[in-house]
């Protein structure tokens, strides 16, 4: 996983360096100024999913499996949140200021960065609904403990990262 | 190896035993299986690669011919450099990594054997997509075929509007999808030479191989996702109409040019470093030595490593960048001649004393030796900036890359193929006929190579399909296809090889090269097991300690 992770932040890499070279040379409206609010509450959720995800493995390294099942279930919940305020804020972007990925370099290079990791949380949040799946069946136990933690490292990875595109995209990009 | 248990009677598996053997073949998660099978691969594509090679050479043989269409010339220049590096040379040198690291670390399979698999046949349906293109390329609009945009594809080519139809679809998710394939393996090598050793074998013990693929598949990981990200922004300014390397709306093309070289100067590195492995574990058999300054051999490679992650814009030069970033690629390119310097000053020092044996491996070996030094001068050449305004997009370079490539990686190749046959199958590969393809080969390959560097500095450019007459390439051009067909003969003459010896060579034994490390102390071909014990390593030669208890490795180290 760590392997993975090393080949995904390149990935991420390249798109953040394609963002920040992009920032300001669009040739037409709207800019991120314009546009843009920053979502702070659903960064919350999704940073503060990185701490239940981390007690939640605790506790299933103790073996106290309810106490791990309604963590983790918190943080699938906290990742859905998320990816809904990342529709949202999509919506209102597409519908009421008409940006879309072809209108200019600022479309394009912000909906394939947040895009790109969007598509990590959803995969991220899919894997956890199947362990929680897995686990609601009670076949998750202390001895899957260091699976889960392998998982909780992806979900790690992905919060960091949104910290990155956070930073570039809502800070630095406007 | 498995034919003594079909033999038992009544069992349904004599019935119909080559669907049964396919799928076999098909589902299989052996590391070896799918080592020959990544390798069997790669060995089609060679033969398609080096056809679209054979029909560039023909169209070029002299002024004004007319073989095949400009379009055709650019197609073949296209697929036939997209084919040999990411469906030849990648996973060939995957395939032996696949085959020897476990063998070679004393485990019994990879990290993760169904992630293997399933790479493999990543890469395996991403080479057909890019054949396929020959068929479904012209899409609905009836324009071009196969890709044609160079194996660059530079932006603007790849744009909708000067790449109509789907070669250029096909072309980036190809690459795409084999590129996932890649980070897979390299996964899968990494995972395994950090678990998976056998016990004793502490990392400054590994062969060198498994510490030169180490470093590879840590350089995949990085190098091979810049161009997965860049294909994935290439798909979204093709399909959803976005501007990334679009010019006309604020977009660079020469974005597309710096992400396509982060990944395609180290690419070169991964492919030779592999190829560095090959030479240190078959010079010092042959050599009769142990490796000469193993530590310095590592820290080299990992020098290497890091150095060509900063050298990618000398493929730039021309494209004008400011002074500074020019000297700094010049300086960095001009570095990794110190640590591939101090590898190939070790080879020779494991030769230098020894009792050489020239087998047909050994050949290639020393071949290779030499062919990588004049083609890394003529890199410390290309490396200068001036030289490169004056000699860049010529046949200068083509030559450089090709001596890289072919006489380099390819050679190494083929000396692997030698040394490695009998373990593989169980059978010697014919040194007779190895001997023939030996020097056809080298004949072949510095008749074309060494000659096609003249015509570059003569002012004849790159990717032109025809010229004209009077400029006095025409000879030049004449003998350079010559001696691309002496070595297509000996390339037959090699594949003939492995398949006849598959059937008639002689019984290989376990271990016929008296070499040290611990694939040989298995039988040939290895058991699905590998290891009936796992073994017990003290010396970085475990087998001179079997073979010689009075006078071991391990007392030195």
């Amino acid at each position: 996983m760590a392997c993975l992770i090393i080949a995904e932040s390149a990935i991420f890499t390249i798109f953040v360096i394609a963002y920040l070279f992009y920032i300001g040379k669009s040739l037409t409206g709207p800019t991120p100024r314009q546009v843009l609010e920053t979502p702070i509450f659903f960064t919350i959720c999704l940073l503060s999913s990185s701490l239940t995800i981390h007690y939640a493995g605790k506790f299933l390294q103790r073996g106290e499996r309810r106490a791990f099942l309604s963590l983790w279930s918190l943080t699938i919940l906290l990742g859905a949140l998320f990816l809904f305020g990342t529709g949202r804020e999509w919506h209102r972007l597409i519908y009421e200021r008409s940006l879309t990925i072809s209108t200019n370099l600022f479309g394009t290079t912000y909906y394939s960065l947040v895009g790109l990791h969007a598509l990590h949380v959803t995969a991220g949040v899919i894997m956890l609904s199947i362990v929680a799946i897995f686990s609601f069946s009670g076949r998750v136990g202390i001895e899957h403990s260091r699976r889960v933690e392998v998982l909780s490292l992806y979900w790690h990875f992905v919060d960091a990262v949104w910290v990155v595109v956070f930073t570039v995209v809502y800070l630095l990009g406007r | 190896m498995s034919s003594d248990a079909i033999t038992i009677p009544g069992v349904g598996l004599q019935e119909n035993p080559w669907v049964d053997t396919l799928h076999q073949w098909i589902t299989t998660v052996d590391h070896k299986r799918l080592g020959i099978l990544y390798i069997v691969y790669a060995l089609v594509f060679l033969l398609l690669g080096g056809v679209e090679a054979a029909i560039i050479r023909i169209q070029l043989m002299h002024s004004h011919n007319d073989f095949v269409s400009p379009q055709v010339f650019n197609r073949m220049f296209t697929m036939h450099g997209t084919t040999m590096i990411f469906f030849v040379a990648m996973p060939i040198l995957f395939g032996f990594a696949n085959y020897l690291v476990p063998l070679m670390i004393g485990a019994r399979d990879m990290a993760f054997p169904r992630l293997n698999a399933f790479s493999f046949w990543l890469s395996a349906f991403g080479g057909l997509l890019l054949y396929f293109s020959f068929l479904g390329g012209s899409g609905l609009y009836g324009a071009g075929n196969a890709p044609d945009v160079g194996w660059w594809a530079y932006a603007p080519l790849t744009a909708r509007a000067f790449s109509q139809g789907h070669s250029s679809d096909y072309w980036t998710l190809a690459l795409l999808v084999s590129g996932f394939g890649s980070i897979g393996t390299s996964i899968n090598i990494v995972a395994t030479i950090l678990c998976l050793r056998c016990p004793g074998m502490k990392l400054n013990r590994m062969p060198l191989l498994a510490w030169l693929n180490l470093v590879m598949s840590g350089m995949v990981l990085i190098v091979i996702t810049p161009l997965s990200a860049a294909q994935l922004m290439l798909l979204v300014d093709r399909y959803l109409g976005g501007h990334f390397f679009d010019a006309q709306a604020g977009g660079s093309a020469v974005l597309w040019m710096h992400f396509f070289w982060i990944f395609g100067h180290p690419e070169v590195y991964v492919l030779i470093i592999p190829c560095f492995a090959f030479m240190s574990e078959i010079i010092p058999v042959f050599s009769r030595k142990p490796i000469f300054g193993y530590p310095v051999m590592v820290a080299a490679t990992v020098c290497i490593g890091f150095v060509s992650m900063s050298v990618w814009a000398h493929h730039m030069f021309t494209v004008g960048m400011n002074s500074y970033a020019n000297s700094f690629f010049a300086i960095t390119s001009m570095l990794v001649g110190i640590p591939t310097g101090i590898k190939i000053f070790n080879w020779i020092g494991t030769m230098w004393g020894g009792r050489i044996r020239f087998t047909t491996a050994m050949l290639f070996s020393v071949a290779f030796l030499f062919q990588f030094l004049i083609s890394g001068l003529t890199g410390i050449m290309l490396a200068s900036a001036p030289f490169d305004w004056q000699l860049s997009l010529s046949y200068f370079v083509v030559a450089h890359f090709h001596y890289v490539i072919v006489g380099g990686i390819l050679f190494a190749i083929f000396a692997a193929f030698y040394y490695w046959y009998p373990k593989m199958t169980g059978r010697m590969l014919s040194e007779r006929l190895g001997k023939w393809h030996f020097w056809l080969f080298v004949i072949g390959f510095h008749m074309t190579f060494d000659v096609m560097h003249v015509p570059g500095l003569l002012g004849m450019p790159r990717r032109i399909y025809t010229y004209e007459p009077g400029r006095g390439w025409d000879t030049l051009n004449l003998i350079v296809s010559i001696g691309a067909f002496i070595q297509a003969i000996a390339i037959l003459v090699f594949l003939w090889n492995l398949v006849s010896s598959y059937f008639t060579g002689t019984k290989a034994g376990n271990d016929p090269w008296d070499a040290w490390t611990l694939e040989w102390s298995t039988s040939s071909p290895p058991p699905p097991y590998n290891f009936r014990t796992v073994p017990v390593v003290e010396s970085r030669r475990p087998l001179w300690d079997l073979k010689h208890p009075e006078d071991p490795d391990s007392q030195y180290e």
